[in-house]
């Protein structure tokens, strides 16, 4: 089972910001969208997660259109995480991460077990009583980010998992980059389809199964990053000349810019 | 780090509102001690117990628990710690239908009543409902209603029923402006057992239906699709509590005119004391906000007899520098 994209376009106050976009996201995989600023990266994801609708083609999640699922069922299935989250409100981490079990019925005891496991696989366990208020970009990244792994911590018996990413390591150091990518592959390890919008071509060439460049509101490539990327479709789409190497110890593509 | 735990906070607050309201059975400007309000005492005593302090004290409580629960919800749907009941435009549309009345009727304001209420307060009523209807429309579009247009609306309807307001005190006469003064002050001192019903109703209502939007208003201070991400139907909710507020500030606008401050500050101070999880939030703020009302009522009752003070003033001052006093220790620990 899968999300697809059938054909889908999205105009909105005369702007055509999707045009024909089919799009397959498997269960097990991770998919990387990149693309210039204003491609359309993040107006796909929401297409994809339901929050927009398309102005035509449709979405579907498990075999079924997306408005076939009751938002609660959808919510047991898909998680996403935004580009920015404003929260004002000194919730504490654990409280932020325990609203990522909001669609479930587990009972406050299980619900607590996994907030704490998800704050220590983000590296936030230190933070646990912290106010969310008073934490660092980076810091605040992690615990939305352990809120949404905590919401699609346990299979779901409706179908297959998918989480949406929009840049989610816009704000981490090094370690934590890696840390993310770690997680998103031991994720899809486990059969949860991931999403991810990335800005760093090096980074969604390490980690993605599929790498989908986007240019112009519509899929300029797709498939391995391997064959995906070279120097002409850089320079194509993001109009800067790149040396293509590949990464020593990996053999990803790794662009030197 | 924050000061109380919840369920000791809500634990103190039952503790505290029915002592302070047995006190305030005492006070007023016939002195009645405790003893005596459970001895056999005369006819006139029992009068001013069950016919008076007793209503007012009870509508004290329901008004009390009502704008500060209110003001727990909004400040929650709007996303901003310094939202207001008032906000949806209730009050400001409630402020012009008594004014109305108070000017178009008054021939008749005294002896003209529905349902055993003044005619001053069904035009509240009316001119808050019709307000907060307005700013609901202007808010709402195919999409759904947005809160921040809301707010906006809400000044808007609040500016226009502002210049109403001042349109009418400027056509009445200084026995008119008396009373939309004073009744823009707020007061309880009109308390009738008929009133407490249909307030106390209008609390119990409210308080039924909040807990079961408490996870949702959690959901939604991380903003308004991350909710629906969680299996929130957003726009229903918003719905729901706006309808909600709108008729509890409503008659409670209708029943005790202007109590302001309670809405704003109490569930601002509850949060500053045991954080934004709005299930313990809406009744602890319900609680606090009872608690607050009867202690300013007593004080209105007491601090110029044999007259008394509108209660409003008396929440403003009790509450504000209160208020001033956390904010500054908030400001010393961040």
């Amino acid at each position: 089972m899968t999300m697809l994209a059938d054909n889908i376009s999205l105009h909105l106050s005369g702007f055509d910001l999707l045009r024909n976009v089919s799009l397959e996201v498997e269960p097990g995989k991770v998919t990387a969208i990149v693309g210039p600023n204003g491609a359309g990266k993040s107006s796909l994801l929401k297409v994809l997660c339901g929050e927009m609708e398309p102005s035509q083609g449709g979405v579907y999640l498990n075999k079924k259109p997306l408005g076939g699922w009751s938002l609660e069922q959808k919510a047991c299935m898909l998680a996403v995480l935004p580009q920015h989250t404003l929260l004002n409100f000194p919730f504490t981490a654990d409280e932020v991460v325990a609203l990522g079990r909001i669609p479930h019925q587990t009972g406050s005891v299980r619900d607590a077990q996994i907030v704490a496991e998800a704050l220590k696989l983000v590296d936030a366990s230190y933070l646990e009583k912290r106010f969310y208020t008073q934490m660092s970009g980076g810091e605040k990244q992690r615990v939305q980010l352990a809120r949404v792994l905590a919401q699609i911590w346990q299979p779901c018996e409706l179908g297959d998992q998918f989480l949406m990413l929009d840049e989610p390591t816009s704000a981490f150091d090094l370690s934590h980059q890696q840390l993310t990518l770690d997680i998103v592959r031991n994720l899809a390890g486990r059969g949860t389809a991931v999403v991810m919008v990335l800005h760093d071509l090096n980074l969604a060439a390490r980690c993605a199964d599929n790498l989908v460049v986007f240019n112009g509101g519509t899929i300029e490539a797709c498939g391995a990053p391997e064959e995906v990327l070279t120097e002409a479709l850089i320079e194509k789409v993001f109009g800067v000349r790149v040396n293509l190497a590949r990464h020593p110890v990996t053999d990803r593509p790794l662009v030197i810019s | 780090m924050r000061h109380f735990s919840a369920s000791g906070l809500i634990l103190a607050l039952a503790i505290l509102l029915p002592a302070v309201s047995l006190i305030s059975m005492t006070l007023g400007t016939v002195s009645i001690s405790v003893a005596d309000l459970f001895a056999a005492s005369s006819v006139q005593v029992n009068t001013i117990l069950f016919d008076i302090r007793l209503p007012r004290i009870l509508l004290a409580i329901s008004v009390g628990a009502v704008l500060s629960s209110t003001g727990a919800v909004m400040q929650g749907l709007f996303r901003n710690p310094l939202a207001d009941p008032s906000l949806i435009g209730v009050s400001s549309g409630a402020s012009v239908g008594a004014s109305l009345m108070i000017v178009s009727a008054s021939g008749f304001i005294q002896a003209g009543a529905l349902l055993g209420l003044s005619l001053v307060a069904v035009g509240a009523f009316i001119g808050g409902f019709v307000a907060t209807l307005l700013v609901y429309r202007l808010a709402t579009s195919g999409i759904g209603t947005s809160v921040t247009t809301m707010l906006l609306a809400g000044i808007a309807i609040g500016a226009l029923a502002g210049a109403l307001n001042s349109l009418l005190s400027y056509f009445s006469d200084n026995d008119m402006l008396r009373q939309i003064s004073l009744w823009q002050m707020g007061s309880l001192s009109g308390a009738s057992w008929t009133k407490v019903v249909i307030m106390a109703s209008v609390a119990i209502l409210l308080l039924a239906c909040f807990p079961r939007e408490s996870r949702a208003l959690n959901a939604l201070l991380l903003g308004e699709s991350e909710a629906r991400h969680l299996g929130i139907d957003v726009q229903a909710v918003k719905r729901r509590l706006i309808i909600l507020t709108a008729l509890g500030v409503g008659v409670s606008v209708a029943l005790a005119g202007l109590v302001g401050f309670v809405g704003l500050i109490i569930p601002h101070i509850v949060r500053l004391a045991i954080g934004p999880d709005h299930r313990w939030l809406i009744p602890a703020s319900a609680l606090a906000g009872a608690t607050l009302l009867v202690l300013a009522d007593s004080l209105a009752r007491i601090v110029v007899i044999p007259a008394e003070l509108p209660t409003g003033i008396l929440t403003a001052l009790l509450g504000a520098p209160f208020f001033v006093v956390l904010l500054l220790q908030q400001r010393r620990e961040v």
